[in-house]
């Protein structure tokens, strides 16, 4: 595997009396699909807030690129940022903006690129995805998987290092999610990103992974490949295989057996 | 005994924190002003939708309280014999008093509220969020074209709510009893002075600063409210604390700036 671009150290975060991330060591390589898989409520939008810095953890170090960004100024902080796109839990698109201007607002706010020039980049985009005619609707008139495109229309404007996808297709339809994921691979082979995605959508999801990353329980247990996960002797793993991969897995498990 | 004292001092520590946070917040948005690239188009939007679309209701509050003046004051007055004074009467109860509390009042109640609901909505389904990870200031971006907006909207505001206050006095005095014309805007004229117009104005932008603030700093907080809750309840609840806040710190405000300044 190729040098680590985010790693865990001993990451500690609680919410009040709440205790979310209870020791969590993981390493993201670069360039490659990441998928952190887990229960709802284990902490994985946590994990993805405190590699970009939005949350600060209690304890432990998040090394981003070889620092800390838990220990960054306000203007070191907004720098490392500019490696990342985001796509969140809910595409967090600003209501108030069209289609076009939300696309258009990284390269607006980020790029000395004149208004022809911003056009025809988010005109571009915008085609790529399949949300050409799209771009004079508000996020309110849109679908979730129409939402969830824009949002990473978004997030690739300023040709991120690092992509974070959270659950970018939970509330979409099979055929939807599919659209989704092979939009991924096409724009990671195209941009090179790194990508970590956070998904609930197993087994479909380890498809994508060169790695995945299980969280419960506050841990955070690294798997290199999905098989690894089958072949886990570890009980909550197992656990967590069962519901959610369901009897597939298990059957085919099954049929391996002498 | 002891539960009781720990739960004073985490109460406490909490209010502490709140109003630090608040602090922190009316510096930021200070700051933003001094931020490139400057909003100048969303400035012009949020006074449209502060400033301007507010002109009705304020037109119609100024009117009637203007008549309400007139009536109050000529009854009263007239059991002194002076109904002559009753344009004075009206005119500094409202550029001292009324025309900036009820201006402040009516703008919480209609824009304070609604950028509060703005603000937390976009906190809770990660807006703000989304601009911190482009690396774009939420301040800058949002927050302060807020409150210039705020501060360029209440002023004015609070200047048409005089005049029309004046003339809905006259119209109740004047045109439906009967005081003399002449006599409402002389004596007007003649005991209006400068310090009462500079409290009027000075209170306008104390208000205009502390709407804004309460309520635009209780949405951006939305998530980190105790006893909020969470999703559209926290927001209907915060909202709720930023209008009743922001009356109470108008009317408090309005004590301690007479008291300190007439
Ligand atoms: N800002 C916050 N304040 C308090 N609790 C939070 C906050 N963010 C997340 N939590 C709590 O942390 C836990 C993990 O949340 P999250 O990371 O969103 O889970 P998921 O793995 O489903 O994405 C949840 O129980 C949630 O209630
Ligand atoms: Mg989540």
């Amino acid at each position: 595997m190729s040098e680590p671009i985010i790693r865990f150290e001993g990451v500690e975060k609680s919410f009040g009396s709440q205790r979310v991330l209870a020791g969590v060591d993981f390493a993201i390589p670069a360039g490659r699909t990441t998928v952190i898989a887990g229960a709802s409520g284990q902490g994985k939008s946590v994990t993805l807030k405190l590699i970009l810095g939005l949350l600060k953890p209690d304890q432990g170090r998040i090394m981003v690129r070889g620092r800390d960004i838990a220990r960054m100024n306000p203007r070191q902080l907004n720098e490392a940022r500019m490696a990342f796109g985001v796509l969140f839990q809910g595409a967090a698109l600003l209501d108030s903006l069209s289609v076009f201007d939300n696309v258009a607002l990284p390269l607006e706010e980020r790029t000395k690129l004149s208004q022809a020039e911003v056009r025809e980049k988010v005109m571009t985009t915008l085609e790529q995805l399949g949300l050409a005619g799209h771009e004079d609707k508000f996020p309110a008139q849109l679908s979730g998987g129409m939402k969830k495109r824009v949002g990473l229309a978004r997030a690739l404007q300023l040709q991120p290092e690092i992509m974070l996808f959270d659950e970018p297709t939970t509330g979409l339809d099979p055929e939807k999610s599919m659209e989704i994921y092979q939009l991924f691979l096409e724009t990671q082979q195209k941009f090179g990103y790194t990508s970590v995605i956070v998904s609930h959508d197993i087994p479909k999801i380890f498809n994508l992974a060169d790695q995945v990353i299980i969280m419960g329980k506050g841990k955070a247990t690294t798997f290199a490949s999905p098989e690894d996960i089958q072949r886990s002797s570890d009980p909550e793993t197992r656990d967590f295989v069962r519901i959610t991969m369901g009897d597939i897995y298990l059957s085919r498990e099954m049929e391996k057996r002498p | 005994m002891l539960a009781r004292i720990e739960r004073l001092g985490e109460h406490t520590i909490y209010i502490l924190q709140d109003l630090g946070r608040m602090g922190l917040f009316l510096l930021r948005a200070l700051a933003g002003i001094g931020k490139r690239p400057f909003r100048l188009g969303a400035v012009i939007r949020q006074t449209r939708l502060i400033g301007a679309d507010s002109f009705v209701v304020i037109f119609f509050t100024a009117a009637f309280t203007g008549m309400v003046l007139g009536l109050q004051g000529y009854y009263t007055l007239r059991k002194f014999g002076s109904e002559g004074a009753l344009g004075s009467a009206v005119a500094l109860s409202l550029i001292r008093e009324l025309g900036p509390v009820l201006t402040a009042l009516m703008v919480t109640g209609r824009a304070g509220s609604a950028m509060c609901a703005e603000i937390g909505i976009m906190r809770n389904s990660e807006q703000l969020d989304a601009l911190e990870c482009m690396a774009v200031d939420p301040f800058r971006y949002l927050i302060t074209p807020k409150f210039l907006a705020t501060i360029i909207s209440i002023p004015i505001l609070t200047l048409i709510f005089n005049v029309v206050g004046i003339f809905g006095g006259y119209v109740a005095g004047v045109t439906l009893l009967d005081v003399n014309p002449g006599a409402y805007f002389s004596g007007m004229e003649a005991s209006v002075i400068n310090k009462d117009i500079n409290l009027g104005i000075i209170k306008s932008f104390v208000f205009a600063m502390l709407v804004v603030w309460i309520c635009t700093g209780r949405g951006y907080f939305v998530h980190v409210i105790r006893g909020a809750g969470f999703g559209a309840e926290g927001v209907s609840r915060v909202t709720t604390q930023a209008v009743v806040l922001s009356s109470i710190a108008i009317l408090v405000w309005d004590y301690l700036l007479t008291a300190i300044l007439l």
